[in-house]
């Protein structure tokens, strides 16, 4: 049951045209998630993609990265206090 | 819906866009797996942390990283091949708020620059360096570099780095912390994501330790190069970490960030108009002087020659500053090396009522010669109608000048009955003066008191002076 599944702790954006295709990314991903595609950009390059699941939000893909803009890291918010259902209760 | 926010992106201190190119102004110019690159975002992902972009003055150096001005949104300036130490310093000394990081590779640190990096170093100068070490030229095509390992082929060690033909690798880090100034030397790779990780928290720390205001801090990056290394980035990254770390050590050579005081600011410069009475010049008693007319137009080439011990350099000092305040153009050229003991020495003076185009006496209009091997060597270049005033009782039969003024004086003898040999050059300038009139008597005598501190020595070269003019009155041997 999708609904159900615990929502992955991050995800990651990658830019496909500033991509190098060097691969370290993949290289460094924990979960394994990243791989380089089969297509090429526009420079000639298999930019590195994203399973779309599976990404713990460590970051380390972003660090290994040589290039300045082409990972973004996304990590799931803390919920926060109020929103709780249990803290919503005490509240009452 | 779960909620996500950013946790890493694209530093505030990157440019939007990078406007060397045309096109693909989002990307960098560097190779994919380029160790420049992770360096440059570490860099200014510090910078952002730490909020001092305003602040930040990047030197760019000579290689692949010579464009980092057009990465990071921060001051630059971009200097010559292994020159960028010399320039922080500059920047740093001229403007201390600022936060100035060089930025160099191995080309440009360790070979052509090392001397620069050794002496800011020693210094202590209160900059951020950071060291790209790939172990080999990589702008320039794959030639070695100092940090080229022992055996790694090259397209200037093809056989490989041989101890015997290229010497050692260089272990700049290790060289550094020899010295006393640092306080900040740091060894990080680039070689998988911990060391990633680990060269963050140093790139960091180097930053900081400036924006603390503590000394001299630098970080070496051994950093792939996929591209002449030959290798695909993934393979360029383990040897980082497997061949090159096993030459270059991990780790911190030098932390003295705790103990280390912050440096006090730089004394201010003296104020403009302080700068003559602290270098003791101008005190405005030669201004009060009379000048001389500067019409007609003279122009004395005067060049003195001695034996060094003389006072052959101390005569033309006295008679450049006496021109000096006599509102003349001068100039007065030492020539003197190992001459200066026991040998010839010589000296050039211009006093001139017009600009002087060079301060070299090729052909002069007077020549002083104090001994007999300056005589011979410079007779023959007086001008027709000049003088020669030598130090004799008369010129040596094979000197001897049909064209030219003779006054063969013993100076030296003349100074020895004043009271001390040493006075010689200025029995002979006396002599000159009484000659030629070539300056007042009041100019030589506040050109003496500049020049001559010691009050006995003052009164016996004023008496030096009186008897060389004396002996001129008595008796000058013209040419014949």
């Amino acid at each position: 049951m999708l609904e159900d599944r615990k929502p992955d702790r991050g995800f990651v954006e990658i830019d496909g045209e500033e991509c190098k295709g060097c691969g370290l990314c993949v290289e460094a991903c924990v979960p394994r998630v990243l791989r380089l595609a089969e297509s090429l950009n526009r420079y000639g390059y298999h930019p590195a993609v994203y399973d779309g699941h599976g990404c713990n939000g460590c970051g380390l893909c972003f660090f290994v990265c040589p290039e300045p803009g082409a990972i973004r890291v996304f990590k799931l918010a803390a919920p926060e206090r109020g929103a709780r259902p249990e803290a919503a209760l005490a509240a009452v | 819906m779960p909620e996500y926010q950013v946790l890493h992106e694209k530093a505030r201190s990157f440019y939007p866009r990078y406007t060397r190119k045309a096109e693909a102004q989002h990307q960098t110019h560097y190779c994919p797996g380029c160790g420049h690159g992770v360096t440059h975002k570490l860099i200014a992902r510090a910078i952002d942390e730490l909020g001092i972009q305003d602040r930040v003055v990047l030197i760019s150096p000579v290689g692949c990283s010579v464009f980092a001005y057009y990465y990071l949104d921060v001051g630059n300036v971009q200097v010559a091949h292994g020159r960028a130490p010399a320039a922080a310093t500059a920047v740093k000394r001229s403007r201390p708020d600022s936060i100035v990081i060089s930025y160099q590779g191995d080309g440009d640190l360790a070979a052509i620059g090392s001397a620069e990096i050794l002496h800011a170093a020693n210094r202590g100068e209160p900059v951020t360096v950071f060291f790209i070490n790939n172990a080999i030229y990589g702008m320039t095509g794959g030639q070695m570099a100092p940090t080229t390992l022992i055996g790694q082929k090259s397209t200037t060690s093809p056989f490989g780095r041989s101890i015997w033909n290229e010497g050692y690798p260089l272990h700049v880090c290790e060289v550094l912390a020899a010295l006393e100034a640092p306080v900040y030397l740091e060894r990080v790779a680039l070689g998988n994501s911990k060391q990633v990780m680990a060269a963050a928290k140093a790139v960091r720390r180097a930053i900081e330790n400036q924006v603390r205001g503590l000394g001299f801090s630098l970080v070496e990056i051994l950093s792939p190069c996929p591209t002449i290394w030959k290798k695909n980035p993934v393979e360029a990254q383990r040897w980082v970490r497997e061949e090159m770390a096993k030459v270059y050590p991990l780790g911190v050579f030098r932390d003295r960030t705790k103990e280390a005081e912050p440096r006090p600011a730089p004394a201010p410069p003296p104020a403009l108009g302080d700068l003559p009475r602290i270098l003791e010049i101008g005190d405005g008693a030669g201004e009060a002087l009379p000048p001389l007319p500067k019409d007609p137009f003279a122009d004395h080439r005067i060049k003195i020659a001695g034996f060094g011990g003389q006072g052959v350099l101390m005569l033309g000092e006295v008679l450049a500053e006496a021109g000096l305040a006599a509102g003349l153009e001068v100039s007065w050229l030492p020539s003197y090396g190992p001459e200066m003991r026991s040998g010839t020495s010589n000296c050039h003076v211009r006093l001139s009522t017009r600009a002087i185009d060079s301060p070299l006496v090729a052909h002069p209009t007077l020549l002083l010669a104090l001994n007999e091997p300056s005589l011979r060597k410079f007779s023959a270049t007086v001008e027709p109608g000049g003088w020669i005033l030598y130090n004799g009782d008369q010129l040596p039969a094979d000197c001897a000048r049909q064209d030219v003024h003779v006054a063969a004086i013993p100076f030296t003898r003349l100074a020895d009955r004043v009271g001390d040999a040493r006075a010689g050059n200025m029995v002979m300038l006396g002599a000159l003066l009484e000659i030629t009139g070539l300056l007042p008597e009041a100019h030589i005598d506040y050109a003496l008191r500049r020049k001559v501190k010691s009050e006995r020595w003052l009164e016996l070269d004023r008496r030096a002076l009186a008897a060389g003019r004396e002996a001129a009155r008595q008796g000058v041997t013209h040419a014949s």
